[in-house]
């Protein structure tokens, strides 16, 4: 399988540690010329949401990726990458690519000393670790998409057509997560 | 290592492929989020007003820095002095997001710095060759930047000590297991943490470029050089048009191995700041905290 990750800003090589450790070919988007290479998942890694949707639009990566994304393209989106895809962010007019129905809150836990770990249940499987740094929360979720994992009642991770997307860092402690 | 300082270590990871910016309003934060800072560092001055205004300079009066975090939805980052284990306290008790231990300002120690591993909240130190790096590690920081000279826009210094802590990083991969011991002495670093540098020919936490960085070319060679980030501090708020800079740097960084594309960035930026030869100047800051 063939993994194309965002590279533009964030933990894109955590994210590329982690595909490769699933046995995919991976490799970086950081220009649309990169997209040539075609690509079976899209990974959308941590960072700062502000940062890589900029840079998607300042380097024309925007609207292919879209295309590709509401075209069916399986998405693996983690933090900031669930924030790209989000149809609504909570008091921000801003949205970026819009394409999973969810609205998200930034910094949903504050700031740095509002970053926690903790452990809990996947998609069935449970004692899997969670890092959740300066994370986002689901606030609203479509009643279509699955929900995969839960803390305190809110969604912190959901599964929605080709779209998987986290609150947390599944590719920070891997151990045991088997995310498609 | 502690769960906290692991926490502090992945979001100095969530940084990586950024640039951290020095702004000192409300205003500038703001010009800086919109033109992709990836965070910001809230200062009273930037280092080339410190280095031109002489005597004594602190950490940042909280209101201003308060005013900031309002200001931006990424990161805010703000100094303290090496050793000044009261003022790193101040900036935890207002949340900062990380704090910046900084040969800028006046050390209030001239011997030690903050036992960092005592905090929950996140360190950045400076460093100029690896056993620097490593101590500053040995002691709680969970991200580490090059010293360069700040306040310049001369960028010489920063390409000496990446260049000299990626060449010790080789050096200390390259050795036999049984030659760590010497090493570490030679270091004057923890064993441990050469141990992590001899296994993995990285440092344990994320290195950024900062001192002297003034141009989308100066970040480009500084990523080409293996720094996973850069400080702009006063590069960008001296310089004509500052918006547009900071944009075509965040830019620079992403996409270092473009040539083509760097040249595009690099056309008609406006005046870059004026800068003064880091080898003219009285003040050596990053002869401060070894």
């Amino acid at each position: 399988m063939k993994v194309g990750v965002l590279s533009v800003q964030g933990a894109f090589a955590e994210m590329e540690a982690y595909w490769r450790s699933q046995g995919a070919n991976v490799f970086e988007i950081r220009q649309r010329s990169d997209l040539e290479r075609g690509l079976d998942l899209l990974a959308l890694p941590g960072g700062e949401s502000t940062v890589q949707g900029k840079l998607l639009k300042d380097l024309g990566l925007f609207a292919s990726l879209k295309e590709r994304i509401d075209g069916g393209l399986p998405v693996f989106a983690v933090c900031a990458g669930l924030i790209l895809l989000a149809e609504k962010i909570e008091d921000d007019p801003t949205v970026w690519f819009g394409s999973l129905p969810v609205a998200v809150r930034r910094n949903a836990y504050g700031r740095q000393l509002g970053s926690f770990r903790t452990v809990g249940d996947f998609d069935g499987t449970p004692g899997v670790p969670m890092t959740f740094i300066r994370a986002p929360a689901i606030t609203a979720v479509s009643p279509e998409a699955k929900v995969l994992s839960v803390f305190n009642g809110q969604p912190t991770a959901v599964r929605w057509r080709n779209v998987t997307a986290f609150t947390w860092h599944p590719e920070l402690n891997a151990g045991g997560l088997r995310p498609i | 290592m502690n769960d906290r300082q692991e926490l502090n270590r992945n979001l100095a990871q969530m940084l990586k492929g950024g640039v951290i910016m020095d702004v000192t309003t409300p205003e500038q934060a703001k010009i800086a989020e919109d033109a992709g800072a990836c965070a910001v560092m809230a200062l009273e001055r930037i280092p080339a007003d410190i280095r031109a205004a002489g005597g004594v300079s602190r950490m940042s009066d909280p209101a201003m820095i308060k005013g900031i975090q309002a200001a931006v939805s990424i990161p805010v980052m703000a100094k303290c002095r090496i050793g000044h284990i009261a003022e790193a306290r101040i900036l935890e008790a207002i949340e900062i997001d990380y704090i910046d231990e900084s040969e800028v300002l006046s050390p209030a120690d001239d011997v030690r710095h903050i036992d960092k591993t005592k905090f929950s909240v996140p360190f950045v130190c400076g460093a100029r060759d690896l056993g620097e790096a490593l101590r500053r590690i040995g002691e709680g920081a969970t991200m580490i930047r090059t010293k360069g000279e700040p306040g310049t826009g001369d960028v010489v210094q920063a390409v000496r000590h990446m260049r000299k802590m990626q060449s010790e990083i080789r050096r200390v991969a390259s050795l036999r297991e049984d030659e760590l011991y010497e090493a570490a002495k030679e270091l004057a670093a923890p064993l441990d943490l050469v141990r992590f540098v001899h296994d993995n020919g990285k440092l344990p936490v994320v290195n950024f470029a900062a001192g002297g960085v003034a141009t989308p070319a100066d970040a480009a060679l500084m990523m080409e050089l293996g720094a996973e980030g850069v400080f702009v501090g006063s590069g960008i708020f001296k310089s004509g048009d500052p918006a547009k800079r900071a944009a075509a740097i965040v830019q620079a960084v992403t996409n270092w191995q473009d040539s083509k594309l760097l040249a595009k960035l690099s056309e008609n930026l406006g005046p870059a700041m004026v800068g003064i030869n880091a080898d003219e100047i009285e003040t050596i800051m990053e002869e401060r905290g070894k």
